[in-house]
């Protein structure tokens, strides 16, 4: 039964991406909308609504990214810091940690707004560095933001982390255990999100991060303040990753270090060059298929072994498949599975010549 | 009043001085041109005045104001477009957002404007998407708006580049060896390019190795060599300088 839920998702992105008609494409999006919404009414297994709240969370997070990476071509490799920042503001926030029970939907707020708050404190000091220095350099912060939470014990409990979180509540209906609730919360955000996404790369930031991106000494030619334009691309990226924190916290109840260690980074950026960097349908479909691959093909296909009477644990191999799914499609499909036109042109023409001289 | 000053300007780069005491003055509505042999130090100069480098020493003064040591994005919002030798386009954007691009500095959207799309914003982006039709237009490029800037055949280019320049409206378009590769069909269309952007009131400093179009075009000539400036005045006088012979053809037999 989940499968159809990626599935039909997944095939609908592709062909609305495909058809030349606008009518057509929005119809097939509002289509997938409604099916999403009312799922619920024929689908009564809870641990389906899991499943899909975990990979809006992720769709969510690969859209944020995408900002930075795909828009302003900042390739940045700890895009988790700032998800473990979200997180542990609902941790630290809506828990009996400290006795502070803040309201999940104000917390959303909280969480984006600090964590862009991070996006810029981070990004500051890598504003002139480029490509791969400043991979690097994002990559020691996705991994000291965790150190962190580990190391503060006497806030954060340390390597345990913070359990027993409060419920989010809606009109006084506590979410309770359910997942159902958290599902259509991370479908009302990645409407949101969507929608911020697109409206920002059909404006003058947006193009000021594309501009960046092709050219940064020729962007800061046309009045550019590239300073500021790199700032605000970490941090309304970063604020996604700070909403997405917050739903996934609440819904595990729980946060400790180890669930943002620096995989949860690479299986981010992974969703971008799977789905097509730069192209938000594409983003969407990367982040569909490594986390329906994740979280449902890996579980299964230890349970089928199991039956088998072979005790294979394919959860511990998803580096190898990420691996294999990233190696293939940089053979096979460097533009990723649904890429943007400016993407696909720049992959086909990678071998010209860029003049960088002044 | 010159509408562009530069008063003994000085650049080194360690030992090697690029640039040494460079006076210049740019009278507003004047198309002016900087020539020199290769090293002369004009490519120094135009990145001096839009603020890539700080010079050593002297002053850069443009529409009345000190601009030497303020950063290069708040120089070009004063005024101050410019071309590059070599082309420096936007190039996985097409040649329309190019323009769009810009105009940037000109437009008032704020980060919430641009997050929520609000009715002034896309008022403001309807109006910029079409002066920079009619600026694609004007240079000759307004049935290749959708294309890739990189698959523009390379004249395009350098006429996109014109374009998306003018698309801050700027007082003064600093043109970076603009004829540089032309074939002489293009380079005639240059010519009354040029002279059309300066009719529309932007004044024009150009660097140029094309002779030819430098004496048609020109009315003021600075002749630069070895970072120095060794004359200056109108096509006909500067022609006939010898010390203006003497560094392009070498010092006469003794």
């Amino acid at each position: 039964m989940i499968y159809i839920y990626f599935l039909a998702a997944i095939a609908v992105v592709v062909v609305a991406e495909r058809v030349p008609s606008v009518g057509a494409k929005r119809a097939l999006y509002a289509a997938l909308g409604a099916a999403l919404l009312l799922a619920p009414l024929v689908d009564h297994n809870d641990a389906d609504y899991n499943v899909l709240a975990d990979a809006g969370v992720f769709v969510l997070l690969a859209l944020g990214l995408n900002i930075v990476v795909g828009f302003a071509g900042l390739l940045d490799l700890g895009y988790a810091a700032f998800f473990a920042i979200g997180a542990y503001t609902y941790g630290m926030l809506a828990s009996p940690q400290f006795g502070i029970h803040l309201q999940f939907w104000v917390l959303l707020f909280v969480a984006a707004a600090l964590a862009a708050l991070f996006g810029i404190i981070l990004g500051a000091p890598t504003l002139r560095l480029h490509g791969d220095y400043l991979a690097i350099v994002t990559l020691g912060f996705g991994e000291i933001v965790p150190q962190i939470f580990q190391n503060l014990t006497a806030y954060t409990g340390g390597p345990n982390g913070i359990s027993a979180l409060d419920f989010p509540s809606f009109f006084g209906h506590s979410f309770g255990q359910r997942a159902l609730p958290y599902y259509y919360v991370t479908l009302a955000l990645i409407a949101l999100g969507l929608a911020l996404a697109r409206n920002l790369r059909e404006s003058r930031l947006g193009r000021a991060w594309m501009a960046i991106r092709e050219d940064e000494l020729a962007a800061r030619h046309m009045g550019i303040n590239t300073t500021l334009v790199k700032l605000s691309a970490f941090a309304l990226g970063a604020s996604f990753s700070g909403l997405g924190g917050v739903v996934f916290a609440a819904k595990l109840s729980l946060v400790s270090p180890d669930l943002f260690q620096f995989q949860v980074s690479v299986l981010i950026v992974s969703m971008l060059v799977l789905g097509g960097m730069g192209n938000i349908p594409g983003v969407v479909v990367g982040s569909l298929v490594l986390t329906l691959v994740n979280s449902v093909v890996l579980p299964q296909a230890n349970a089928l072994a199991g039956a088998v009477g072979l005790h294979v644990d394919f959860s511990s191999y998803h580096f190898f498949i990420y691996g294999a799914i990233l190696v293939g499609i940089m053979l096979f499909k460097p533009e990723g599975l649904l890429p943007s036109v400016q993407r696909r042109e720049e992959l086909r023409h990678a071998t010209a010549p860029q003049d960088v001289r002044a | 009043m010159p509408l562009l000053e530069l008063d003994s300007v000085t650049k080194t780069f360690g030992t090697l001085v690029a640039v040494n005491g460079v006076s210049l003055r740019i009278d507003s509505g004047a198309i002016a041109a900087m020539i020199g042999p290769n090293g002369a130090g004009k490519s120094t100069i135009f990145n001096a005045i839009t603020g890539i480098y700080a010079p050593t020493a002297g002053r850069i003064v443009f529409d009345g104001k000190r601009i030497d040591h303020e950063p290069t994005y708040r120089i070009a919002a004063s005024g101050i477009a410019r071309t590059f030798q070599n082309i420096r386009l936007f190039s996985f954007m097409s040649a329309l957002d190019n323009v769009m691009v810009g105009e940037h500095a000109r437009l008032r959207a704020r980060l919430w404007d641009s997050l929520l799309h609000t009715p002034a914003q896309r008022a403001e982006e309807r109006e910029t998407r079409e002066r920079a039709r009619e600026l694609l237009a004007f240079v000759g490029l307004e049935r290749l708006s959708e294309r890739y800037a990189r698959n523009l055949p390379y004249g395009s280019q350098r006429h996109l580049e014109i374009a998306r320049a003018l698309a801050s409206l700027p007082k003064l378009l600093l043109l970076d060896e603009p004829a540089a590769g032309m074939n002489p069909r293009e380079r005639q269309d240059l010519i009354a390019l040029i002279r059309g952007i300066r009719d529309r009131g932007v004044t024009v400093l150009l660097i140029e190795h094309d002779m030819g179009l430098v004496m048609e075009l020109a009315e003021r000539i600075t002749v630069l060599d070895h970072g120095e400036r060794i004359a200056e005045g109108a096509p006909a006088e500067v022609r006939r300088d010898p010390r203006v012979i003497e560094a392009y053809l070498g010092a006469p037999a003794p």
